[in-house]
């Protein structure tokens, strides 16, 4: 019988969810014992080519990370949905927006003047920007479309399963392939990670007080952290009360508040609104310039507490509006 | 759609004219016929009032006939009328929690005036319920049991009558009051109006009966201290202060203050407002209940150094009743209900300058006045001034403190009447001059009006005009050595000036000043002034936001002594009518938490405002007591991993409303 066909692909992102897989170390062999890699091109040379001459649903399962930003990634996802069984999200950036969505922020125009313009180390006299097509000298070059806004990987295609994290840690990643495998896959849309708040797993559990109630908030690197004591406890904003378990709270352990990767558990829409809502609940100050007072100590609320969530969040619901906008752009 | 056990969805929406309320303003007739084009609704009516017998019957019926498993009714708000449709909803056989309420009269009709867009606005309420609605689930009510025993705080002539309503309904009672006598402001009064009858010869059999009853426990010189529970399963902590003096030892006899190494009374009493003094151990006041001197630790000698020849103790030695080891208690008591009529405090006039009270020693209050005339008072009932000699010519400024922007701007519905009381008394004992400055007399109620005409017939005479200032500085031999009052006589239509003995400042009632703190343990709400709120001004006035809960007397807001005891004993027929059902009923909009998902982050713990949630150190989990949670949803908003769900509350169905009024628009 033959192998299962596996395919990775990488959209909107850093490349660390690419380096997880690597970070299943001696693991990998295992992997590979089991499955065909069919198309991998951070690792290995493919073309497209090697994707569109297969049948559709030829893929057992094939893992995106990134979101999306531009067309080329817009239509590599479709691509890879139409040959691939299950579609799975693999990181934060796929499956929430991630860091690159935080560019959500800002306008397209906004983007392009900054990075093309106005920032400090630009040196361009002519104002060159990238363009979808361009003539020169009877050749024809062409760059993908850099759309108005970043959109999750399920705001554009299907998805069938979430793995989370930035990135996802190899144990996930293990228990997901061998669950592929083995064919004990839970119900569609499924994420692949526990869904009980961090807090359950974080070491520092216990010495969170009954009675927390928030006078300030501080940042990691203004304050010496105690190791032990529960980071909220200590004036942090600690995103795990609102974030999925199952990293092992690595940050916490590492004396750094965990900054939501895993996204919220299934019960949640918004991430950085029930973090809001629970954090400003237990707030001590009540009239409005104590509580500004307080406020003032989380400078970047939306990269605070929209870390990865921003392109999926209530904040930007018209995406496919927006999308669409784009479309007729081109 | 389907609903959840997979029958289709068949929704009965009603649409209430609420005669012209609604209907008004609103297409009643366009809003039911869009609401029959909207997914699940195979039934859509208006009817003239959904409310009455026979709309109820149309739903009952429709139910049975179109066999509905959803009924929406957009009517008025659900405060109202959200019970009288459940009612009928379960009446046709229906879980009565699959219905919904959409409010398009206070929402809509009552506050617009543009008929296509309140229809509009109707339109897309009603979209919202019924999507809603598709995702109720059916819910039980649950009943818990009540504990038959009452606390009543408050030791006045309201918090007296409720105990004594419910002792001789059989129920027993604890009575707590603050001071070390019960009687309140009452005990105080000299006669009562408008009938003139005597204060005391009605109170004290009332305070006796207190004292005697079998099924009242009377903590005086006690507070309350914590409350924890819910409606009829309340713990209450009280703190019974240290009297030292074994209330049940002393008989009263009263030779330990005969016998007290001073000599003199030295120290304001406060039962005479100051006018007259009493010793460190003393009797509050002649008719004190219980009969049982008390001992003022910040004036006794031994308490304060510890080094008296403790003449009273041997003035005692056949009873040892004193006793100076004597400490601070805590007791804690458990009732089903609680009554509070905590009372109210007088306006402070030093903070009204200008009418020189505490500045002139003839300038009083009329609790003072009423002191002064009062046989029990410091001069046993003659009125005198500070010189000694009897006033030929007294005042009364009325409204001091009350209608004014400044201080506080509400009636305290009694003065008037309070002050021609007074100067009525006056009038028949002294046959002084009696002057009211008034800006309205106001004598509602039964006999107010008469006794009104009773004051101008005894030669009261009433200056209309809000009183500027009273001064002692004459301008004519004739004000010389007199409180001179200016005003505005507004009926002669000039500034007078009138030189007068005695000023009496008819001062209005305020709030406790640890109101806020009452509230905080009983868990009630204040209106913006700090009276203990109601739960409905007309239908639930005597109810508080927090069942079990009941207030009754000024602590609620100013009023008479037969308001005060009408309230007492509705009270006690609220209090009364909860135990004899024997059980409670409760919203099933209550909060829960899913074992498994939650992660004991303890967020919720310490917010939710009844301490419905535990944490279990064990399990690490958090948990609800749906007894206790009220449904406030505090917690459902704080939860960080939305582990935390509240029925009729819950996301889908909240989301489902959101997007059903959005997709009208």
């Amino acid at each position: 019988m033959a192998k299962p066909k596996i395919g990775f692909y990488w959209c909107a992102s850093c490349g660390g969810c690419e380096e997880a897989v690597v970070d299943l170390a001696e693991d990998i062999l295992a992997v590979t014992a089991a499955v065909d890699i069919v198309f991998w091109p951070v690792a290995m040379d493919y073309k497209k080519a090697d994707v569109t001459s297969l049948p559709d649903q030829a893929l057992t399962a094939t893992f995106i990370n990134g979101a999306i930003r531009t067309s080329e990634q817009e239509e590599m996802a479709r691509l890879l949905r139409a040959k691939s069984r299950y579609l799975i999200a693999f990181g934060a950036c796929a499956q929430l927006g991630g860091i690159p969505a935080l560019a959500n922020e800002f306008s397209r125009e906004a983007i392009l003047s900054w990075v093309y313009q106005d920032a400090p180390t630009v040196v361009n006299p002519e104002r060159v920007r990238p363009a979808v097509r361009t003539d020169d000298d009877g050749r024809t070059l062409t760059l993908p479309e850099f759309r108005n806004v970043v959109r999750t990987l399920n705001q554009v295609v299907e998805v069938d399963y979430y793995l989370p994290g930035c990135p996802p840690t190899p144990k996930l990643i293990k228990a997901a392939v061998g669950a592929l495998l083995e064919g004990k896959l839970p119900p569609r849309g499924t994420v692949l990670a526990p869904d009980v708040a961090l807090c359950e797993e974080c070491p520092r559990k216990k010495t969170k007080p009954q009675d927390l109630h928030f006078t300030a908030f501080k940042r990691p690197h203004l304050v010496p952290l105690d190791p032990e004591l529960c980071l909220l406890a200590q004036g942090l904003v600690c995103m795990g009360p609102a974030t999925r378990g199952g990293c092992g709270a690595l940050c916490p352990g590492a004396n750094m508040p965990c900054t939501g990767c895993f996204g919220p558990t299934s019960r949640v829409r918004d991430q950085g609104a029930k973090m809001l809502s629970s954090l400003t609940s237990a707030m001590e100050a009540k009239e409005v310039p104590e509580v500004e007072k307080v406020l003032a100590g989380i400078p970047d609320p939306v990269g605070t507490f929209y870390r990865y969530g921003l392109a999926g969040s209530l904040l930007r619901v018209n995406t496919t509006a927006a999308a669409a906008a784009s479309k007729e752009a081109l | 759609m389907k609903v959840k056990d997979d029958q289709p969805l068949r929704i009965g929406f009603y649409v209430c004219h609420c005669g012209h309320n609604i209907a008004g303003v609103v297409d009643c007739a366009a809003v039911a016929q869009y609401a029959a084009t909207l997914e699940g609704v195979v039934l859509s009516r208006d009817y003239k009032y959904m409310c009455s017998s026979p709309g109820q019957e149309l739903i009952r019926e429709d139910i049975r006939d179109h066999n509905l498993n959803r009924v929406v009714v957009a009517s008025c708000s659900p405060l109202l009328h959200e019970h009288t449709f459940r009612t009928a909803v379960a009446a046709g056989g229906l879980n009565p929690f699959l219905f919904q309420m959409v409010n398009i009269r206070e929402h809509d009709a009552w506050v617009h005036t543009d008929k296509a867009a309140a229809t509009d606005k109707a339109k897309a309420l009603a979209a919202a319920a019924i999507r809603r609605v598709a995702r109720h689930r059916p819910l039980e009510t649950t009943r818990a049991p009540i504990h038959p025993d009452v606390l009543v705080v408050g030791g006045g002539i309201s918090g007296i009558h409720a105990a004594l309503t419910l002792a001789n309904a059989g129920k027993k009672v604890y009575l707590v009051e603050r001071d070390p006598s019960i009687g309140g402001h009452m005990a105080q009064f000299d006669k009562t109006f408008p009938t003139l009858d005597c204060a005391a010869c009605i109170l004290t059999p009332k305070m006796s009966a207190v004292r005697a009853h079998k099924n009242i426990v009377l903590w005086t010189y006690s507070e309350v201290a914590k409350v924890e529970g819910y409606v009829g399963n309340y713990t209450v902590t009280v703190r019974r202060k240290a009297r030292y003096v074994q209330e049940e030892l002393c008989v009263g006899c009263q030779e330990c203050v005969e016998a007290c190494v001073f000599k003199e009374p030295k120290f304001p009493d406060r039962f005479n407002v100051g006018l007259s003094r009493r010793k460190p151990i003393y009797m509050p006041f002649p008719q004190a209940v219980p009969q049982a001197v008390v001992i003022d630790p910040e004036r006794c000698i031994e308490l304060k150094t510890g080094k008296c020849k403790k003449t009273c103790l041997e003035a005692c030695a056949d009873r040892h009743a004193i006793d100076f080891q004597q400490k601070e208690e805590l007791v804690q008591i458990h009732v089903g209900s609680m009554i509070v009529a905590t009372g109210y405090e007088l306006f402070d006039p030093r903070r009204l300058p200008h009418y020189g009270y505490g500045r002139y020693p003839d300038v009083l209050t009329t609790l003072e006045c009423e002191r002064l005339i009062s046989s029990s008072g410091p001069t046993g009932g003659e009125l005198r001034l500070h010189s000694g000699q009897a006033p030929t010519a007294v005042g009364f400024v009325l409204c001091a403190g009350s209608r004014d922007y400044k201080t506080n701007r509400w009636c305290s519905r009694t003065c008037c009447m309070h002050s021609m009381k007074l100067a009525q008394i006056i009038r028949e004992r002294t046959g002084a001059e009696v002057t009211l400055f008034y800006i309205d007399i106001r004598a509602p109620g039964k006999g107010g009006e008469e006794f009104y005409d009773r004051a101008l017939a005894q030669g009261v005479k009433f200056v209309r005009g809000r009183v500027a200032e009273v001064s002692d500085c004459p301008l004519s031999p004739a004000e010389q050595g007199k409180l001179i009052v200016r005003v505005e006589d507004t009926l002669a239509g000039m500034v007078r000036r009138i030189p007068l003995d005695m000023v009496v400042l008819a001062v209005g009632m305020e709030p406790q000043a640890n109101a806020q703190e009452v509230r905080r343990i009983m868990n009630m709400s204040c209106s913006a002034e700090g009276w203990f709120l109601e739960k409905h001004p007309k239908m639930a006035p005597v109810s508080t936001f927090t069942d079990g809960v009941f207030i009754a007397g000024c602590c609620q807001g100013p009023k008479d002594i037969p308001d005060s005891i009408a309230q007492a004993g509705a009270a006690a027929a609220e209090a009364l009518a909860l135990i004899d059902a024997g059980g409670i009923d409760q919203e099933p909009n209550t909060a829960y938490i899913s074992e498994e998902d939650c992660s004991g982050c303890k967020s919720c713990v310490d917010l939710c405002p009844y301490k419905a949630i535990a944490f279990d150190p064990v399990k690490e989990k958090a948990s609800i007591n749906a007894a206790l949670c009220k449904g406030c949803g505090v917690c459902v908003a704080a939860c960080p991993s939305g582990s935390i769900g509240q029925n009729l509350f819950e996301d889908q169905e909240v989301f489902e409303e959101i997007e059903g009024v959005l997709a009208h628009a």
